[in-house]
């Protein structure tokens, strides 16, 4: 049986019966769409967490106080910040480690920020000369935080894109405007990029101070929130973590790590888990849509067994004619996979259309790419193969006489 | 250039052998026309099943074409059946939804000598042979008359110049007057094309179409006329 020859009787025996043929279609063109759509939301979801992470900074440790892994212990654990065990002593000792590029302290509360009669509530950063760097933060407009002004406990403020529109309006140009930060006065030196991401954590919801401004009118103390640190390069971060912990755990007299009252971030660490999470929940909207790819295949399949007992006779006609068990079983498989191909191609581009409603209507990043195309499409064809295989089987096995006489 | 040698088919039915062909021995030269006849039970549609190696016999050899087909597989009978057999069923069989051109070239499906080129003049020349109308070729099968749909199935069992046509009771679903036309139409395929045709039948006034006359009663043949 020639190839060409298979395509035609495949085509004419799928047309034959046309309305049948787009219902079991439909069925893989819902099972491969929607393993598109959730994949592409999974992925995005992947793909938006590990631009956050990266967009932290490069290189980055941060080191907060309190303990992290007393939680669910004897000890409660408090809340991240709130702990006064970083001092900025700590930070300038830290410093001297090796790796350690750039040592960012940070001081952070929230306060109430008012200007011209509007005001909000957002998150207040005491923070150094080095900690722009250290955060790939750039400015949108004016200068950032100098050392001059830490030294001199200036009370200059850097406005994050978010607050500036809070405060004066969208896009308005602030430099030199002034603030209240509870009941200090505080002038605009500059504003920062947007760097996108919404609520919790958003760089672009906040106000930067001199860190030394902090100290001294917002907390009243030298305690720190976090240090960032920059190692040198990626390959060191594992050494400078050590580092750091092995010098802060000596300067805080405590030998037990386990008992350590400030804990290390590694944002290769953050990174990975936050990546091992997202793939999870890739696989798991993969699987639930793989269950309606699943069902489509068993359409598929009971659709070619009708279609075998129905075509019988035609089956016993082909056998008198000539054509071997494996020219019978080739066709009614060639018909099956005709089914998942037509039903793949138009699943993709639905499911392709879908992600992008998604994204377009609930802001959430899809992401659809040719591993996720080839993978629906890869399953299809399997579909096709491992569900039209018994009917196929079954028809290829039909003896000749009986299924001439069969009425 | 068919040659059966004390054929026996028995058929195993539930521990209990059936002998539905005993000893069945005859020829067939290139270009004759046979009607096989006998009363329903008699065992000649397995015979036809047989010589058209759908089946095989038990005991016993046929030989077709100086080859003993007798015990080939599967795959080795559908070659057979391609190159040199033509059947036509007395329910024609035809794809209901296709054109006429298209079931009569149905067979070069599985018949690899023939190219893809030379299918339609092949299957032109056979519609012309069986005297089908031209401005039929193109009409779905199940458009036609009766007569017609059978004309189409011999068309589509001579297409690809089979040595045998085994035609089963093929007036059986025809009136009188169709069915003579048919008959007429296999006198024609086997005086002016030389076609070796077998007919089966269980009515006499069909088998007198033929030259020669093999009856079988029980499994067994009681007579070999000549006309």
């Amino acid at each position: 049986m020639l190839f060409q020859d298979l395509m035609e009787e495949t085509f004419f025996s799928v047309t034959a019966n046309k309305s049948r043929s787009a219902l079991t279609i439909l069925g893989i063109v819902i099972g491969i769409s929607s393993v598109i759509a959730m994949i592409s939301v999974g992925q995005g979801a992947s793909q938006d967490i590990a631009s956050r992470i990266s967009a932290l900074g490069t290189n980055l440790l941060v080191v907060t106080p309190g303990n992290a892994r007393q939680s669910g212990g004897n000890l409660v654990r408090s809340g991240s910040g709130s702990a006064t065990s970083l001092t900025l002593e700590d930070a300038i000792a830290v410093k001297s480690v090796s790796g350690a590029k750039i040592v960012a302290p940070t001081i952070s509360a929230r306060k109430q920020v008012t200007a011209k009669g509007k005001n909000t509530n957002t998150s207040i950063n005491g923070i150094d000369d080095q900690y722009f760097i250290v955060k790939n933060i750039n400015l949108a407009q004016g200068i950032g935080i100098t050392s001059g002004q830490v030294t001199a406990r200036s009370k200059v403020a850097v406005l994050g894109p978010t607050t500036r529109d809070d405060l004066f309006g969208v896009d308005a140009s602030v430099v030199g405007l002034k603030i209240r930060i509870g009941s200090q006065e505080y002038s605009v030196v500059g504003v920062t990029e947007a760097k996108g991401g919404t609520g919790f954590g958003s760089s672009d919801d906040l106000i930067y101070i001199p860190i030394s401004t902090a100290a001294q009118y917002l907390t009243g103390s030298q305690s720190v929130s976090n240090i960032n640190i920059e190692a040198t390069t990626a390959e060191e971060m594992t050494m400078v973590q050590a580092e750091v912990m092995a010098l802060l755990m000596a300067r805080h007299r405590i030998s037990d790590p386990l008992l350590a009252d400030f804990s290390i971030l590694n944002q290769e660490d953050l990174l990975s888990s936050a990546s091992s999470v997202a793939g999870t929940m890739t696989m798991l909207l993969g699987a639930i849509a793989g269950i309606s790819l699943l069902v489509g295949g068993i359409g598929i399949m009971n659709m070619m067994l009708t279609t075998v007992t129905e075509r019988t006779r035609e089956i016993g006609l082909r056998k008198s004619l000539g054509a071997k068990n494996h020219d019978i079983s080739a066709q009614f498989l060639a018909e099956a996979v005709a089914f998942t191909f037509t039903g793949g191609i138009i699943g993709i581009i639905l499911g392709w259309l879908a992600s992008l409603a998604i994204h377009q209507f609930s802001g959430l990043t899809t992401v659809v790419n040719w591993a996720s195309v080839s993978l629906s499409f890869g399953i299809a064809a399997v579909v096709g193969l491992v569900f039209g295989y018994y009917p196929a089987k079954r028809a290829a096995k039909l003896d000749p006489i009986e299924a001439l006489r069969y009425q | 250039m068919i040659e059966l040698e004390k054929l026996t088919k028995t058929y195993n039915l539930g521990g209990n052998p059936l002998t539905v062909l005993r000893d069945v021995s005859f020829k067939i030269d290139k270009g004759q026309f046979v009607a096989i006849i006998g009363p329903s039970g008699s065992g000649k549609s397995t015979l036809m099943h047989i010589l058209g190696a759908l089946d095989r016999p038990s005991t016993g050899k046929y030989i077709l074409d100086g080859q003993d087909i007798s015990t080939l597989s599967d795959d080795e009978l559908a070659d057979i059946r391609s190159k040199k057999i033509g059947f036509v069923f007395q329910s024609f069989n035809l794809l209901s939804r296709a054109t006429v051109l298209r079931n009569v070239t149905l067979p070069f499906i599985y018949d690899k000598r023939v190219t893809r080129a030379e299918r339609l003049e092949k299957a032109v020349k056979a519609l012309t042979d069986v005297g089908l109308e031209k401005e039929r070729w193109n009409h779905l099968s199940n458009q036609l008359s009766g007569g017609q749909m059978q004309r189409v199935a011999i068309a589509r069992s001579l297409v690809n110049n089979p040595g045998i046509l085994l035609a089963d009771e093929p007036t059986g679903n025809l009136d009188s007057k169709i069915g003579q036309v048919v008959l007429e139409t296999f006198q024609k395929l086997n005086r002016d094309h030389g076609h070796t045709i077998v007919l089966i039948t269980h009515d006499p006034s069909v088998a007198t179409a033929a030259r020669r006359i093999i009856e079988i009663k029980d499994g067994q043949i009681v007579s070999d006329k000549l006309k």
